[in-house]
């Protein structure tokens, strides 16, 4: 039973030779990366590289032209303009990692503390940051370099302090994101120390953005620095690429030439630095996009095999029916992969809803049963379509109709209600406002009118107040309110057709039972034909006529509600019917056992009497 | 009140609210429950009633201003870090998003072994235990070295219940472990709690806005609402016979999954509705 | 929102005392013998003295604050230690023609990018690929790299322009065009590289939020969508950029003047600076923190407008 890998490598380790061999595989970022090193290396070797004293002046070769004694020619104090840039890369290199080093440790720690304790220390630093942040750079190193003179190392200094907000925004973003996660409570339960939590799950995800945050204040250090020394306010007595520009610009007329060597330098440098940090971010996020499931996030099919759906033959109920209003024919929904290849997530789908009929949806995540409800309002998430049979509503095939023809289609004849009542309100418009923009835009009515037409929908689908909702931003009403918006949205063009994607899934289950109420009301009344999405099976013996259970984007087993309830004949459909818990029985009290030392078998009485009447 | 094993006792608990004068949140005003070893206690509540914060409070995450929470007699309110981390070999947690309460960058592992080796448990023995623990939730061997994304939701919540084993705890605050569950994980991941349970004889303060679910794991159920508890008692009469009219109400409120049934519970529920409605009104007259 | 606008004016003229208090006292106690660096080495120590009694420099550092502070409320900045002239009249002589360079830079980087930022991110694709890079590569190249290819190119080279020199937009409005035009474009370039990245990423986060296909159910057009209610979501990080872009168009505006020899405030920062003349270095400081406090107030104020949580806040 003992591990056969008894050390195994630290997370630490993991996530940074991961990121740094993903980079090599990256050609800018390999790219990038080789030019960097070249770079350094020039610089940290200069004096074995370069061909001459880099401050030996040569007043006879004066802004000379390029020649093999002078590779790059000579500037105006006729000195070797190669040597001077390698020297000079030393100077600018060593400058800007001053900067860096110093903003990174000012910003790391302070974002670090500021996120993770928070209280006063978090309005103290916030506040300098602002401070820090009031100010262009260049303005404070120039005051600076009035008072304290013209010294390199000290401008980078202080332009590092300058530069520190950068990385604490970052690091405090990153920490209080992470702070309020789920496993740093588990972390904290587990009886970590601070100093653990903060070493072992925080810093790993600050990290890498640091990491990528550094190189591009890297080439931010070496433009500023450079253009301090350009402006004539450096350290005369090195040599760095900016003051060599500055060389290079009071003798623009007499030789062009000499400004375009420091130019690359400096150029070529940012650039480097700046593809390098987005290519660590393309490959960071590429790698933590993985692990994302958002919802109704397409998902293959496992193990398609093509089998007969079961169907349950057609009952007579005291429910009538009108014409068919919709009918889907082997859909299949596909979604395009960056290699070229389509990857189905519904296939072989087909079901009919007729006027007046409730068409449940059934499944567990990733049956595919949303993506059904998505394709019919031709709907889907970027890069997915239909891809194979038809959808046809009211004579047209909504696979292939132009999406002028679904504009025109769509909340007119079909609507949609959502699972999330806030996220799918706009934040910054009024509630009145997202009510009264489609029915302009669908109905052609005045806005008096269509104002109108909101509060009597406001009203009927039970808002206590409407004018006062009407006027509401979504963030100032719950989310059972903001459900019932949307439902008074989708009904308030009248349409035939709804899909009704979980509406009651995100809700209190009170809140979930007067919702069902009020759609069974609004569908009586409209005589709609109703798609309805669920993963409930209370939901769907409350509301629906028909039933079609889904498994990996296929449906399996499908007929009149009563009969699937009472008869089941698919396996997967019966699984789930075992999986239900509401008609169990309960565990009972707790009875004396080997274990635990608990004594009595009956529950005390409620220690508060006062608190149940 | 010696033989629970936790006592939950008149417990406020307050957030502060920002601006000048704003009075405190109060999320738990003077709740009280006990916990017998080995025993499932349910607290069951819609969003909002203050169950996640019982949870949290009992763990030491969130700020109890009033009452006291025992622990095998002694008080555990208000704990210091060190104290806190003396308890976590006691009371542990599993938490509702299987997604966020695992370290993505560390392997299942590490993630397991950690709560073991900051209590000095040598490399070897910890690598054991989490052999032992991934036997335990029934996980397949080699899921050590595995990333949590590698997993899917019921998978993710076996290792949060495996973390939470890991040093043998004798309570587990478990908030929400099921709901993010689909039907089918849900009902297995279940049953490993009772299984677990009856193993090793730990107790649960098992969280839930679901009635069947809490009706299937608890022995004794206690029902929130607007942060206190309005029924406390034993399981099956709680979750089929409510008493008080608020659990009367969200008994009635979850749509049976049976077509019949369901007509005739949404016909009761419309009818107590209107009883409760006439009540209101006549105590409203009376007063 | 009045108290919202309160607030933020009060926290803004908070800001700027502290920055003037700590700018202040660094400056005069970091300068050392003031009176001694203004006359040199061979001045007498009697001279010296004298000097430091003119400027007031012999007074106890916080009453020395406190009057300039005085005058500063009144708009009274002193004077410059080498030319006598008045720091407020030096300053915002000046002042017009930097602002006309970096706002004529802000208005233009904010349309190109807005536009570049939404066709890339609605049509992606190569387009989307290609202003991508661009942008990248326009981060990357420093402003004063750009502005020397500017020059080397379109004015010497092609004389398109005038090289250097400013002419006022009241004398002539096409010789203030042929003056300016090098220069915005040299200090624009990279801002509307960070604000296209900016408008790109925040349009395609927007594009995929859950009330856009609800609105799309409802029957509106995508293009509708897109310029009602995307471009307002999508507005309020971008204005965020957009403010800290203009503090580093302030800040390059001082370099970019120096190669197109415009007579800006960066021109006097930096004589200023290589003199050390304190009273006209902080009469500089004091004016690009109070334009910084402005902007960041009325881009505040944009983001109550179009976000309705910060206005309740």
């Amino acid at each position: 039973m003992i591990d056969p890998n008894p050390a195994p490598t630290t997370a630490a380790q993991v996530v940074r030779v991961s990121l740094f061999r993903r980079l090599l595989k990256h050609p800018t970022g390999l790219t990038a990366m080789i030019f960097l090193i070249v770079i350094v290396l020039s610089a940290v070797l200069a004096s074995v590289l370069a061909p001459r004293n880099p401050d030996l002046a040569d007043i006879n070769a004066v802004l000379a032209n390029p020649s093999l004694a002078h590779l790059m020619g000579t500037d105006s104090a006729g000195r070797d303009v190669f040597s001077r840039l390698l020297f000079a890369g030393r100077f600018s290199l060593a400058g800007a990692l001053l900067a860096l080093v110093v903003a990174a440790v000012i910003g790391v720690t302070g974002g670090l503390l500021a996120g993770y304790y928070g209280k006063w220390f978090d309005a103290v630093s916030s506040w300098l940051t602002g401070l820090l942040m009031a100010l262009p750079g260049i303005v404070v190193l120039l005051a600076a370099r009035a008072v304290l003179g013209p010294s390199m190392w000290l401008s980078m200094g202080i332009f590092g302090v300058l530069m520190s907000p950068a990385f604490f925004r970052l690091v405090y973003a990153s920490v209080t994101a992470v702070r309020n996660e789920l496993y740093v409570d588990a972390a904290r339960v587990s009886g970590l120390s601070d100093a653990r939590i903060i070493g072992r799950h925080i810093l790993t995800v600050v990290r890498a953005p640091a990491i990528i945050q550094a190189a591009t204040i890297g080439g931010i250090a070496i433009a500023i620095q450079a253009g301090l020394e350009f402006l004539g306010l450096g350290d005369t007595s090195i040599p760095t690429w900016g003051s060599m520009l500055n060389d290079g610009f009071t003798n623009i007329y007499t030789n062009p030439l000499l400004i375009l060597w420091p130019s690359l330098a400096i150029g070529l440098t940012c650039i480097a630095l700046t593809l390098l940090a987005n290519a660590m971010r393309d490959e960071l996020e590429r790698s933590s996009s993985k692990p994302k499931r958002r919802r109704g996030a397409a998902r293959a099919m496992v193990s398609i095999e093509k089998e007969p759906v079961l169907v349950h033959p057609e009952v007579v109920t005291e429910r009538e029916f009108g014409e068919e209003l919709l009918k889907v024919s082997d859909l299949a929904v596909g979604y395009d992969q960056p290699d070229g290849s389509i990857k189905t997530v519904v296939q072989d789908v087909s079901l009919v809803v007729r006027r007046g009929e409730v068409h449940g949806l059934i499944g567990e995540s990733g049956s595919g049963k949303t993506q059904t409800a998505w394709s019919i309002l031709r709907l889907l998430p970027e890069g997915g379509r239909v891809v194979g049979g038809s959808i046809f509503f009211e004579g047209t095939d909504l696979a292939h109709a132009s999406e002028r023809e679904m504009t025109r289609i769509r909340g007119k004849k079909i609507a949609y209600i959502p699972q999330e009542p806030m996220s799918n309100l706009d934040a910054s418009f009024t509630i009145g406002s997202q009510l009264v923009e489609p029915m302009r835009v669908s109905l052609g009515i005045s806005k008096a009118e269509a104002k109108k037409r909101a509060l009597a929908l406001l009203a009927k689908v039970g808002i206590p107040n409407p004018e006062r909702t009407f006027a509401a931003y979504p963030h100032e009403v719950s989310g059972g309110m903001a459900q019932r918006v949307l439902i008074a949205g989708a009904v308030s063009c009248t349409p035939d057709l709804l899909i009704a994607d979980e509406p009651t899934t995100a809700l209190d289950v009170t809140v979930q039972a007067e919702v069902l109420d009020l759609l069974r009301e609004l569908q009586a009344e409209f005589r709609m034909g109703v798609v309805l999405v669920t993963h409930n099976f209370g939901v769907v013996a409350d509301l629906c006529d028909q039933v079609s259970v889904m498994r990996d984007g296929r449906i399996v087993e499908t007929g009149p509600v009563k009969s699937i309830f009472a008869d089941p004949q698919h396996p997967y459909t019966r699984s789930l019917f075992a999986a239900i818990l509401e008609d169990g029985e309960a565990r009972g009290p707790l009875v004396e056992h080997a274990v635990g030392s608990a004594t009595s078998v009956t529950p005390t009485a409620a220690p508060r009497e006062g608190a149940s009447s | 009140m010696s033989e629970s094993l936790l006592v939950v006792d008149d417990v406020v608990v307050e957030y502060p609210i920002k601006g000048f004068r704003t009075p405190p949140f109060r999320a738990l005003k003077g709740v009280s429950l006990d916990i017998r070893a080995g025993e499932t206690v349910g607290l069951v509540g819609e969003s909002g009633s203050g169950k996640t914060t019982l949870g949290r409070a009992v763990l030491g995450l969130a700020p109890v201003t009033g009452g006291a929470i025992r622990y095998r007699g002694s008080d555990i309110s208000h704990l210091g870090r060190a104290g806190r981390r003396a308890l976590s070999s006691e009371i542990q947690v599993v938490f509702q998003d299987p997604y966020t309460s695992l370290n993505p960058s560390m392997t299942i592992g590490q993630i397991l072994s950690e709560p073991l080796t900051v209590r000095k448990v040598s490399q070897r023995d910890a690598s054991a235990r989490v052999v032992q623990l991934l036997d335990q939730v029934g996980l397949p061997k080699g899921a050590e070295d595995r990333l949590p994304r590698e997993f899917s939701g019921g998978q993710r919540q076996r290792i949060a219940i495996a973390r939470a084993l890991a040093l043998e705890p004798r309570l587990i605050v478990c908030d929400e472990p099921v709901s993010a569950l689909d039907l089918s994980t849900q009902a297995r991941v279940l049953d490993l709690f009772r299984d677990i349970q009856e193993e090793t004889g730990v107790a649960y303060l098992f969280v839930s806005h679901d009635l069947a679910v809490v009706r299937h794991l608890s022995h004794r159920v206690a029902v929130m609402y607007h942060g206190e508890i309005v029924e406390w008692g034993d399981a099956d009469q709680v979750t089929a016979r409510p008493e008080h009219p608020y659990t009367q109400r969200l008994f009635l409120a979850a749509p049976v999954p049976d077509p019949v049934r369901q007509e005739q519970r949404r016909a009761d529920r419309l009818r107590l509705a209107e009883q409760q409605r006439e009540l209101a009104v006549q105590g409203g007259a009376v007063v | 929102m009045f108290t919202f606008i309160l607030r933020r004016i009060v926290s803004g003229a908070v800001l700027l005392f502290v920055i003037s208090t700590v700018a202040y006292f660094l400056l005069y106690l970091g300068g050392g013998d003031i009176a001694r660096r203004i006359l040199g080495q061979s001045a007498t120590a009697a001279t010296v003295a004298q000097k430091s009694h003119e400027l007031g420099l012999d007074r106890p550092l916080p009453l020395q604050y406190l009057s300039w502070l005085g005058g500063a409320v009144h708009g009274d900045f002193g004077s410059s230690w080498f030319t006598g002239e008045p720091v407020a009249t030096a300053i915002t002589s000046r002042l017009a023609v930097t602002l006309s360079l970096v706002i004529g830079a802000t208005v233009v980087s904010a349309i190109i990018a807005v536009v570049l930022g939404v066709w890339a991110a609605t049509k992606r694709g190569w387009i989307d690929r290609v202003v991508q890079v661009v942008s990248i590569l326009g981060f990357a190249i420093p402003g004063f790299l750009i502005a020397l290819a500017l020059v080397l190119y379109f004015a010497i080279a092609l004389k398109l322009f005038q090289p250097t020199g400013y002419i006022d937009l009241g004398t002539s409005i096409t010789g203030w065009l042929s003056t300016v035009t090098l220069p915005i474009a040299a200090l624009s370039i990279g801002s509307i590289a960070g604000i296209t990245a900016q408008v790109r990423g925040s349009v395609i986060d927007a594009l995929r939020q859950d009330y856009v296909r609800t609105l799309r159910s409802r029957g509106l057009s995508s293009r509708r969508i897109v310029f009602k209610h995307v471009l307002r979501n999508a507005g309020g990080p971008a204005l965020a950029v957009l403010a800290v872009q203009f503090i580093g168009l302030l800040g390059g505006a001082v370099i970019v003047e120096q190669i197109f020899a415009i007579p800006g405030i960066g021109n006097v920062s930096v004589t200023a600076t290589s003199q050390g003349d304190i009273p006209l270095v902080m009469g500089l400081v004091i004016a690009t923190a109070a334009l910084v406090v402005i902007v960041n107030l009325l881009i505040d104020l944009l983001q109550g407008w179009l976000n309705p949580k910060v206005r309740l806040s």
